[in-house]
């Protein structure tokens, strides 16, 4: 046990302020939420009852199994887009390394439900591709058909999660390890096997986890294809449509949460007694080599391939965004502009509002992201992984059920000086994209602490800097690149959010990116106006993710210096 | 004393004078909340041209789903912040004014009719009004019916067809307001038994029930399936957006009102007020006939500036008339339509599109054999067959099992909606099952 120094009563405080913001606004609505699973409809008492009509109905047990079933494969399918184009990345000099980093993160900046529409348009039963097969061949691939679709939609949409974990893992590894390796006589296989694997594996496992649980609780692409018989849709459907009382949506909720909880406890344990931490960082990553001509084609071959077809929503949407009519055929009657011209218009208030809500929920999600990895990792604090479950269990909260918790706990609270309730503030909708998106920044910066070596703060501590100077000075600098991918990552996929702000937008003005494309979507004369916001939607995150990686790799060569210079340190110790 | 005396008289005045005056809206101003389920295509052209007649008031639109919208106001209605609900399903307007939502209000505006169809175009008992009407039927896309070589349906019993088999689109009535009338519709139209066994028929030709109404349109525009059962404007809209697609009402439709009203403790009825008399004025009427919204007026006047071939239920006395929709019967089994539904139809689609098939193949086979004929009528009444009678899903007990919301910690109902849903499940899943052995016994005869 650590003495208790100043630094670390400072932490309790940061700590205490974590804890009560968590549990208002996130432990309190579920809770609500969960309350009412618990709640015989009638009578109001408390009962197991809900759960055992749960688990006599074959309709919820089939969900069940699809949800397991959808999810797992989304996971397998996720891991072989991804781990190509990370390997190359990290492994070989070559110019398109950068072009796969940013063009990799790209799905993720598209609302799952717009990549719907358009993987639909491209691969559906009677899409472009089966239209051609059809003419061409006479045959037709059913990609789209049940749960292929979702399978499809999901992994496409969520490898990134794995390619960003997985590519920083890879290029975390000292390379040092591999040097050694290789003068003990590892090559190839038997090196990558041996060291290269274990050595990314918690970054693949926490990809892999953030995938399996992100598809568990996706609403819309099930929605949007018209599969039912899954575990979240059946909560959605019967929260909306049944009603707030029914106490199905609030059972599958609650279970839903508890096998989240369940699945990433398990990849904790498997994780469990595993010290990756390394202490060089500045040269870090694998030794990088160029490449022989043939296999540069063959790279550039693959990772063609991949990018065309991870990037197959992107395809749709911009044909559909300059399309005229599209119905029925390989590509649109005609192309026009008219749609961009419609947007601009009528629609500069959505992505307005969406940068303000996805640029507070980001910016606070790894302000509090960091400390929570400080306190877990570094403090001896009592409870402070529950910090870290807590934050995390948000991941495992369906965006519809955070948002009904937010009506029910804040309707009746009314903001001071602005005298409306807290639930139709604009603010909310911040707050709850702060929470929906915590747990991923969470994930980065934990691994990012969880790599550097305490034995440089030490070494800091042991030449007289405070607690919070060697956090400002050492620890923050060093997590810099966990940082930013975990700001990417969130601003990335809270500015496309839809399920909790769907629930929480209270007037037009105050509407994001995602709820205008979705509200655009609804009819005929609108799909090429909501194809041209989700387009300009993509763009500006687009460009929002390639600036940041900028900014990472130039932070990077500043972590080489501060990296020399803990090197020195090392050697002094 | 004399003073406040004075003021109060005035204000006295000036109230009924508010109330006699012929357009006291042209005093309204300020912020205009409304809650609606329209997709932008009619909210921003109605919007606009609202305010180009009432600069002084700005609106807002919230858009909900129907359903959504309703709970919406349920869970704000202690601290209300909207002015009006906007949506088509009377039966939400319904809810909305069992559950004390909604504020009366009297039109000023003069040449609306009575009725449209058979149905009243304004809520007898005050609350809500129709600014158009709306009818169901069935929409195609041309190239699809073209491609697949499909002849074009007309009437509802055509979607039994086999020709139809995995072509057919419809939504939920639980997802959709306007879906629950179309199958609230039928079900009066043909009689409990018969209705649901017309709409099994026809499911059992489905290719999807979608999630949102809109889905219907969405995918016969797109091609994923080439026949949709859908409300009149999408398929009006869709044409006039260029899609290839035609729309026929059959002879069992129903018009029903798309309706609008005040919510109860509005923070500005004047403005509501002033949006519900222009959308009613011969000017608000004429938005209405916009390409990108296309839906019927309820002023007869209007017509007059329609395009041609444009459907003029005024007129054309055949659509909506052949059935009386009685609005208390839809509402006294609302949920059980729906949760029937879910369960015979949505959640079990495989199972039912699968017997289906096996049904109609078993016909094409069949030819006069008499034996195989009597499996064959045995199979279809197995899965035409509903879990309960008509008499039960109208009774009031029975209903408020599905309706879980307490009014008094002491009410005690008996049954859980999960537990009668789980019976109903068994039921079909057996039946489902009972009906493709006895086809396939039929087609091997």
């Amino acid at each position: 046990m650590q003495s208790f120094t100043r630094g670390d009563s400072k932490a309790v405080w940061i700590a205490v302020a974590l804890s009560v913001f968590l549990f208002v606004f996130l432990v309190l609505p579920i809770g609500k939420v969960i309350y009412v699973a618990f709640q015989n409809p009638h009578t109001g008492e408390l009962t197991l009852l809900n759960f055992a009509d749960f688990f006599n109905a074959n309709l919820f047990r089939q969900s069940f199994f699809n949800s397991f079933y959808v999810a797992g494969m989304s996971v397998l399918l996720a891991t072989l887009i991804a781990i190509p184009l990370a390997y190359y990345t990290t492994r070989f000099n070559f110019k398109g390394a950068v072009l796969i980093q940013t063009l990799g993160f790209v799905p993720l900046i598209m609302p799952p439900f717009v990549g719907a529409v358009a993987m639909v348009l491209l691969l559906g039963e009677n899409g472009s591709v089966n239209l051609l097969l059809d003419e061409w061949f006479g045959f037709t691939i059913p990609f789209m058909t049940g749960l292929n679709g979702v399978i499809l939609v999901e992994s496409i949409h969520y490898f990134p999660f794995i390619l960003i974990n997985l590519s920083a893992a890879l290029n975390n590894i000292d390379r040092a390890m591999e040097e050694s390796a290789q003068n003990l006589g590892a090559r190839g296989t038997r090196l990558f096997r041996r060291i290269v694997f274990p050595l990314a594996m918690p970054g693949y496992v926490a990809g892999a986890a953030l995938v399996f649980i992100k598809v568990f609780d996706d609403i819309g692409t099930p929605l949007l294809l018209n599969i039912n018989n899954m575990l979240a849709p059946q909560a959605y459907l019967r929260i909306s449509s049944i009603g707030i009382s029914d106490p199905m949506g609030y059972v599958i909720s609650v279970i839903l949460v508890v096998f989240s909880i369940f699945s990433l406890w398990v990849s904790l344990q498997a994780m469990r007694g595993k010290d990756y931490a390394t202490v060089q960082k500045g040269g870090g990553g694998l030794a990088k080599r160029d490449m022989r001509a043939w296999e540069k084609t063959s790279c550039y071959a693959i990772i063609i391939i991949i990018l065309l077809f991870v990037l197959s929503p992107h395809i749709g949407l911009t044909l559909l965004s300059f399309g005229t009519v599209w119905s029925f055929s390989v590509l649109p009657d005609g192309f026009t502009i008219g749609h961009y011209v419609t947007i601009f218009e009528s629609a500069s208030g959505y992505i307005t509002n969406t940068l303000l809500y996805a640029g507070i929920a980001a910016t606070a999600d790894v302000i509090i992201g960091t400390a929570i990895a400080y306190i877990v990792l570094r403090t001896g604090i009592a409870g402070r992984k529950w910090l870290d479950y807590v934050s995390t269990g948000a991941l495992a909260i369906p965006g519809v059920v955070l948002g009904i918790g937010y009506l029910r706990t804040f309707h009746d609270f009314q903001v001071p000086i602005i005298d409306k309730p807290l639930a139709s503030w604009w603010v909310i909708i911040a707050i709850a994209l702060t929470i929906r998106r915590l747990p991923y920044a969470l994930r980065a910066c934990m691994a990012a602490l969880q790599q550097l070596s305490v034995a440089l703060e030490e070494a800091a501590e042991n030449l007289g800097a405070t607690k919070a100077t060697t956090v400002r000075r050492i620890v923050i600098p060093l997590m810099s690149g966990g940082i930013l991918a975990g700001f990417i990552t969130s601003f990335a996929t809270a500015s496309v959010e839809l399920s909790a702000t769907i629930m929480l937008v209270s007037q037009e003005s105050d509407a994001p990116l995602a709820a205008g494309i979705y509200e655009f979507m609804q009819s005929s004369a609108g799909r090429g106006p909501g194809a041209a916001l989700g387009m300009i939607a993509v763009l500006i995150v687009g460009l929002g993710t390639y600036l940041s990686h900028h900014v990472i790799e130039r932070s990077k060569r500043e972590r080489e210096s501060i990296a020399v210079i803990a090197e020195e340190a090392k050697t002094h110790v | 004393m004399t003073r406040l005396f004075l003021t109060v008289l005035a204000a006295t005045l000036f109230s009924i004078f508010n109330v006699l005056s012929t357009s006291p809206v042209a005093a309204a101003s300020g912020k205009l909340v409304i809650v609606t389920s329209y997709p932008p295509d009619t909210t921003e052209t109605v919007k606009k041209a609202f305010e180009k007649k009432h600069p002084s008031i700005k609106v807002e639109m919230l858009k909900k789903k129907t359903t959504a919208g309703i709970k919406y106001l349920q869970e704000t209605s202690s601290n209300n912040t909207s002015d009006m609900f906007w949506a088509s399903a009377p039966d939400a307007f319904e809810v909305l004014k069992g559950d004390d939502l909604l504020a009366k209000y009297s039109v000023k505006q003069k040449g609306i009719p009575e009725k449209v169809g058979s149905f009243p175009i304004n809520d007898p008992d005050g609350y809500y009004k129709g600014f158009a009407a709306s009818g169901y039927g069935i929409m195609w896309n041309t190239r699809y019916m073209k491609a697949k070589k499909l002849p074009n349906p007309k009437e509802w019993a055509d979607l039994k067809d086999p020709v139809y088999h995995g072509h057919v689109g419809m939504s939920a009535p639980s997802r959709s307001g306007t879906t629950h009338l179309t199958v609230e519709t039928v079900l009066q139209g043909m009689g409990w038994e018969a209705g649901w066994a017309e709409w099994k028929a026809m499911a059992g030709n489905f290719k999807t029930v979608t999630e949102r109404s809109f889905g219907v349109p969405d995918g016969v525009n797109s091609g994923q399936f080439g026949i949709g059962i859908v409300i009149d404007f999408f398929g009006l809209s869709s044409q006039a957006s260029g899609f290839p697609v035609e729309f026929v009402y059959p002879t069992v439709t129903t018009l029903v009102p798309a309706n609008f009203a005040i919510v109860k403790n509005a923070p500005n009825p004047d403005a509501a007020a002033a949006f519900i008399e222009y959308l009613l004025s011969p000017d608000g009427q004429e938005v209405l006939l916009d390409p990108k919204i296309r839906r019927l007026p309820v002023n007869p006047a209007t017509y007059a500036k329609a395009p041609k071939g444009f459907p003029n239920p005024f007129k054309d006395k055949s659509i909506g008339a052949a059935v009386k929709f009685d609005l208390g019967l839809s509402k006294s089994r609302y949920n059980v339509v729906n949760s029937l539904f879910d369960v015979m139809v949505t959640y079990r689609l495989g199972d039912l599109v699968a017997v289906t098939q096996a049904i109609q193949e078993a016909e094409a086979k069949a030819g006069g054999n008499a034996a195989a004929k009597k499996l064959i009528a045995e199979a279809k009444a197995l899965v035409a067959k509903v879990p309960i009678t008509e008499a039960q899903a109208a009774d009031k007990s029975f209903n408020a099992i599905f309706k879980t919301k307490r009014k008094k910690a002491t009410t005690k109902v008996k049954g859980r909606q999960a537990e009668v849903e789980k019976e109903w499940d068994d039921m079909v899943v057996a039946n489902y099952a009972k009906a493709k052995a006895l086809a396939e016994k039929a087609m091997n005869m």
